[in-house]
């Protein structure tokens, strides 16, 4: 027996709206595929199962918000007896000691504490109770053992709620806003960051993309960013442990590389979706990858595992005219890598100074984890790969 | 082809990369990129539907060409045959 649980969609959510199944009790599912929507503040999100059977029971309805965490289906899964099994859930092992967790999308969706949120200490009785009364445990203060929340807290906190004057729901926009500034205030309090910058010689790749796309149909034309994308891919399976989650005090590496993408919003804030084992990725399946993730994340219909896999955020605001970027971390990653514009710049090379197009490449990393001789290392590993696009 | 004709055409297009712009606010003399909030990959999908729709390749080196409404127009206005 599985458990579908309301994900955790980055260290900024608490809860979720199931907007609506699309699967009924009965019906077969695999693993990997849709079966729900689901709202939270900062988009629409379609979610993935990770178990493979058949769908038993369907424990929370439409239009109901649930803090995550909360059994949301029943899966009898395939080949096993009901009952017998939970969902396995793959060790997390501190590192050095032990082998790289596989990603952070098939672990059970971390509580709060895990990832930075705020720890909810209550009962199973009295989380059920929440999510039946549409109450987040969060905004609760607990009187029992502990400050541990009880029936009677969740009871107090909706009756509160009902006497209390209508006040009106701020948009997603704002909502987004408060999220991402709770996020960020908390990674700056929360991380040492350190960071680095270094000057990037930008002439070989740019000069490869030109003859690359003069070969190419419009379709297939590749945009530049594609090639950082790869570059800083392939420069942390040399450096990875800047390829980590930090969890519980402890810093785990994820085997796969999953960028996370930062894009912005047209009505404002930004999502920060994974590409999905970003390294293996060739230039032209990424350049696909990467245009499908940017309309979705605009349309609103990201999936669940583009969420909650990226291992390190990549963000570019060269568009913008931007020359640095000296970004924050977003939890539990322990990385983040900024580039902004390419410009042209004098430029010395073997005695003779010549004018180059150049991009400011930005670390800002988690002390915790890595010293700046690690991130210093990292920076050169992703100038290197530019220097040699026709392998990227 | 009028160029009132491809001034729809590009507006259709435009609408469908950025589909919250009020299209008929935007001024024919400045920047797209400054009125509509567009990037690269926005630049190559307008691109991209300007070749569906008007079945003109558009290379790399003239994107710099289409930094206005009014040179969209004359540009794709140039390279299409019977536009009056």
């Amino acid at each position: 027996m599985a458990e579908f649980v309301m994900p955790q969609l980055g260290a900024d959510m608490t809860s979720g709206k199931l907007l609506r199944w699309r699967k009924n009790v009965g019906d077969r599912i695999q693993r990997g595929e849709i079966i729900a929507d689901v709202e939270t503040d900062k988009a629409d999100i379609e979610v993935e199962v990770f178990a493979t059977g058949i769908i038993e029971r369907l424990l929370v309805r439409p239009e109901e918000r649930v803090p995550i965490g909360t059994v949301m289906a029943i899966i009898q899964e395939e080949g096993k007896l009901p009952g017998v099994e939970a969902l396995p859930i793959p060790a997390m092992t501190e590192v050095p000691a032990a082998p790289k967790i596989p990603t952070p999308a098939v672990l059970a969706p971390p509580s709060s504490a895990e990832v930075g949120g705020p720890r909810v200490h209550i009962s199973p009785v009295a989380r059920k109770l929440a999510a039946d009364l549409g109450i987040d445990p969060v905004s609760v203060s607990g009187t029992g053992p502990g400050g541990r929340i009880t029936m009677a807290d969740i009871e107090q906190a909706a009756r509160a709620r009902k006497a209390a004057p209508a006040e009106a729901m701020p948009d997603r926009a704002a909502r987004m806003r408060q999220i991402i500034a709770a996020a960020m205030a908390r990674s700056k309090r929360e991380i040492p960051h350190y960071y680095l910058s270094t000057t990037i010689d930008m002439s070989r790749a740019l000069a490869w993309l030109r003859q690359e796309n003069l070969k190419r149909s419009v379709e297939q034309r590749i945009v530049y960013g594609v090639l950082l994308l790869k570059a800083v891919a392939l420069a942390l399976c040399e450096i990875p442990e800047l390829n980590s989650i930090w969890s519980n005090g402890k810093v785990m590496q994820c085997t796969d590389v999953n960028v996370g993408v930062a894009i912005s919003l047209r009505g404002g804030g930004l999502v920060a979706p994974a590409l999905h084992n970003t390294d293996r990725l060739t230039i032209d399946d990424l350049m696909k990858s990467f245009s499908d993730l940017i309309q979705r994340a605009r349309a609103g219909s990201l999936r669940s595992s583009e969420l909650s896999d990226p291992t390190i955020t990549v963000t570019s605001l060269g568009e913008q005219g931007v020359e640095a970027v000296f970004g924050i971390i977003y939890p539990p990653q322990v990385a983040l890598v900024g580039f902004g514009k390419v410009t042209e710049r004098p430029w010395s090379s073997d005695g003779q100074v010549s004018s180059r197009p150049v991009i400011t490449a930005t670390l800002s990393a988690d002390h915790r984890v890595s010293d700046g001789h690690r991130g210093g290392l990292f920076l050169s590993a992703v100038d290197l790969k530019l220097q040699e696009p026709e392998k990227l | 082809m009028t160029r009132d004709e491809i001034k729809s055409i590009v507006l259709r297009v435009l609408g469908r990369i950025v589909p919250e712009a009020d299209m008929q606010q935007l001024k024919p003399e400045q920047r797209l990129r400054d009125q509509l909030d567009i990037d690269s990959m926005d630049l190559l999908n307008f691109v991209v539907g300007l070749h569906k729709e008007l079945h003109v390749e558009i290379p790399e080196a003239d994107y710099s060409k289409l930094a206005t409404l009014n040179g969209c127009v004359d540009y794709l206005a140039a390279h299409q045959t019977g536009v009056a």
